[in-house]
C-alpha cells in the first residue's frame, strides 16, 4: 500500500509524515510522532481512552483515518499544559484524585477540556453527559465530576495556579 | 486489521459521482467513518477504493423552508443537528434522539446521512425519521432521485441505493398541524445501542381524536419496521389506557425480532409493547398541547 504525504499540526507543531491511508490517527500520534499520552483501548469507539481534539472538537482517534486530519489542528493530552504549567483541569484532577489506574485519564481530560470550552458553566448533569463517551473501569467517576465542578466553580483560574 | 485500499479524496460532489461511476463495484464512501471503520477493522468489509467525502463543505448544511421543510446535507455532523436552533424549535425530537446517540466524540465526527446509509437496524435515527416521513435524496452521475426513508431499507445492512449512488441530502417535510413525535430506546447503559426502540408520531384532530399515526420500531427486525397494525388501532380513536394496550399488542405482533446476547425474541416483543404504549402517550400528550 502506497504511502502518502500527510500534513497536520499536533499541539501547535507542524508535521509532515508519510503514511498509508489506512493508518489511524491514534497510530500517527503514538507511533509516528511518539506522543504516547493518548491510549489505545477498545478501538470500537466505545471506551474513549483515545480521545483527542481536532480543531477543538473531542473525537476518538482510534476511529479516524489519519489522512482525514490533513491540514487540521490536533490537540493531545500533552498539549494541555502551557509554558510548563498544568492546565486547570489537569491540576483539578490531581487535587481531587480523579484517577486510579490512570488509563482513562488522558481521554477523560480531553473530553472535559473540550466540553468546558463549549460550556464553562456546566452543571453536574451536563458534566456527566460530557464524559459519557469515556469509560473509567475503576469506576472513579465521582472524583472526576468533582474535579470538573471545581474548575467550573473557579477554583483553578489560570492566573492563580 | 484493515485491508489495503486506494484512498480517493474528491474535491466536489461532481467528482465524487464520477469516481462512484468509475469504481462502483469496488468502492465505498467514507465520511465520519464512525460505523464504517469498525466493520473494516473487523474485516467484515473489504474495499479496493475508499472515497472520502468528509471535506465536502458543499454538502454540510441544514436549511429550512415552510413549504419543503428541512434539508440536511450529507456531510452534516450529528453535532450540527443536535446544536441547531432551527431543529430545536421545529423538530425537537431529533435533538433528543441525537443527545442519546453514542457519545459527543462520535457525534462530533459522524454524520446523520452516514448513520442512515449504514443501515444498522438498531439505529435510533432511521425509525425517528421514518415517523417524521423523511426522504433520502440520492445521486449518481446520471442524476438524482428521492426515496422515502420507509422504503430505503431492503434488508440487513442493505439499502435501496444502487452501487453508483451517494446520499446527498436527508429531507424532513414540515410537520402536519397537530402532530408530535417521540422516540425512546431501551438499553442498559445510557447512549448505548437500542435493544429495542420505538418512535411514534401522532396527529390529532381538533376534537382530540387521532387523525394519523406512525409507529416505527428499531432493532425489532432486520430493518426498521413500521408497525402499521398499531397505527390502524390508533386512527379515529381517543386516548384511553385500553387503546394504548391494544396498540402495544398490535406493534408487538408486527415486530419480527431475533434473540441475541442482549435480549431474547420474547423480551424484545415485550419491550415493543411497553415502549409503544409510552411513546404513543408521550406524542399524544405533546400533540394535545401544541
Amino acid at each position: 500500500m502506497e504511502k502518502q504525504l500527510l500534513k497536520l499540526t499536533v499541539n501547535g507543531q507542524e508535521y509532515e509524515l508519510y503514511v498509508t491511508p489506512k493508518t489511524l490517527l491514534v497510530e500517527v500520534i503514538r507511533d509516528h510522532i511518539g506522543l504516547t499520552g493518548t491510549k489505545r483501548g477498545c478501538e470500537t469507539v466505545s471506551c474513549g481512552v483515545c480521545t483527542v481534539m481536532i480543531d477543538g472538537m473531542a473525537v476518538k482517534s482510534c476511529s479516524i483515518l489519519a489522512v482525514q486530519a490533513e491540514g487540521r489542528h490536533v490537540t493531545t493530552v500533552e498539549g494541555l499544559e502551557k509554558n510548563g504549567k498544568l492546565a486547570p483541569i489537569q491540576k483539578a484532577f490531581l487535587d481531587h484524585g480523579s484517577y486510579q489506574c490512570g488509563f482513562c485519564t488522558a481521554g477523560m481530560l480531553m473530553s472535559c477540556e473540550a466540553f468546558l470550552d463549549e460550556n464553562p458553566t456546566a452543571t453536574e448533569e451536563e458534566i456527566r453527559e460530557g464524559i459519557e463517551g469515556n469509560i473509567c473501569r475503576c469506576t472513579g467517576y465521582n472524583s472526576i465530576v468533582r474535579a470538573v465542578e471545581a474548575v467550573v466553580k473557579g477554583d483553578y483560574r489560570e492566573e492563580e495556579i | 486489521m484493515i485491508h489495503d485500499f486506494t484512498y480517493l479524496r474528491p474535491g466536489s460532489l461532481r467528482e465524487v459521482l464520477s469516481m462512484l461511476a468509475d469504481h462502483k463495484d469496488e468502492c465505498k464512501i467514507i465520511c465520519g467513518g464512525q460505523s464504517l471503520l469498525i466493520v473494516m477493522r473487523q474485516g467484515l468489509l473489504v474495499t479496493d477504493y475508499l472515497i472520502d467525502i468528509k471535506g465536502l463543505k458543499e454538502l454540510s448544511y441544514i436549511t429550512f423552508d415552510e413549504k419543503e421543510g428541512f434539508k440536511i446535507g450529507a456531510t452534516t455532523t450529528h453535532r450540527m443537528v443536535e446544536t441547531s436552533e432551527l431543529i430545536k424549535q421545529r423538530c425537537p425530537v431529533l435533538v433528543a434522539v441525537e443527545k442519546k446517540l453514542a457519545s459527543i466524540q462520535v457525534r462530533n465526527w459522524g454524520t446523520i446521512a452516514g448513520n442512515l446509509a449504514h443501515g444498522d437496524s438498531s439505529g435510533d435515527l432511521a425509525p425517528t425519521l421514518i415517523a417524521l416521513d423523511a426522504k433520502m435524496k440520492v445521486a449518481s452521475s446520471m442524476g438524482s432521485r428521492t426515496v422515502p426513508l420507509e422504503k430505503f431499507y431492503t434488508g440487513l445492512f442493505e439499502t435501496a441505493m444502487e452501487k453508483d449512488e451517494l446520499v446527498v441530502e436527508v429531507q424532513i417535510p414540515p410537520a402536519r398541524p397537530g402532530t408530535a413525535t417521540a422516540y425512546e430506546k431501551f438499553n442498559l447503559i445510557r447512549n448505548d445501542q437500542a435493544i429495542v426502540g420505538v418512535a411514534a408520531a401522532v396527529t390529532l384532530e381538533k376534537g382530540g381524536a387521532c387523525k394519523e399515526a406512525r409507529v416505527v420500531l428499531s432493532n425489532a427486525g432486520i430493518t426498521p419496521i413500521r408497525a402499521k397494525s398499531a397505527e390502524v388501532v390508533l386512527i379515529g380513536e381517543k386516548l384511553t389506557d385500553a387503546l394504548l394496550v391494544k396498540a402495544g399488542e398490535a406493534a408487538a405482533s408486527d415486530a419480527d425480532p431475533v434473540s441475541d446476547i442482549h435480549a431474547s425474541e420474547e423480551y424484545r416483543r415485550h419491550l415493543v409493547k411497553v415502549l409503544t404504549k409510552r411513546m404513543v402517550r408521550q406524542a399524544w400528550d405533546q400533540a394535545a398541547h401544541l
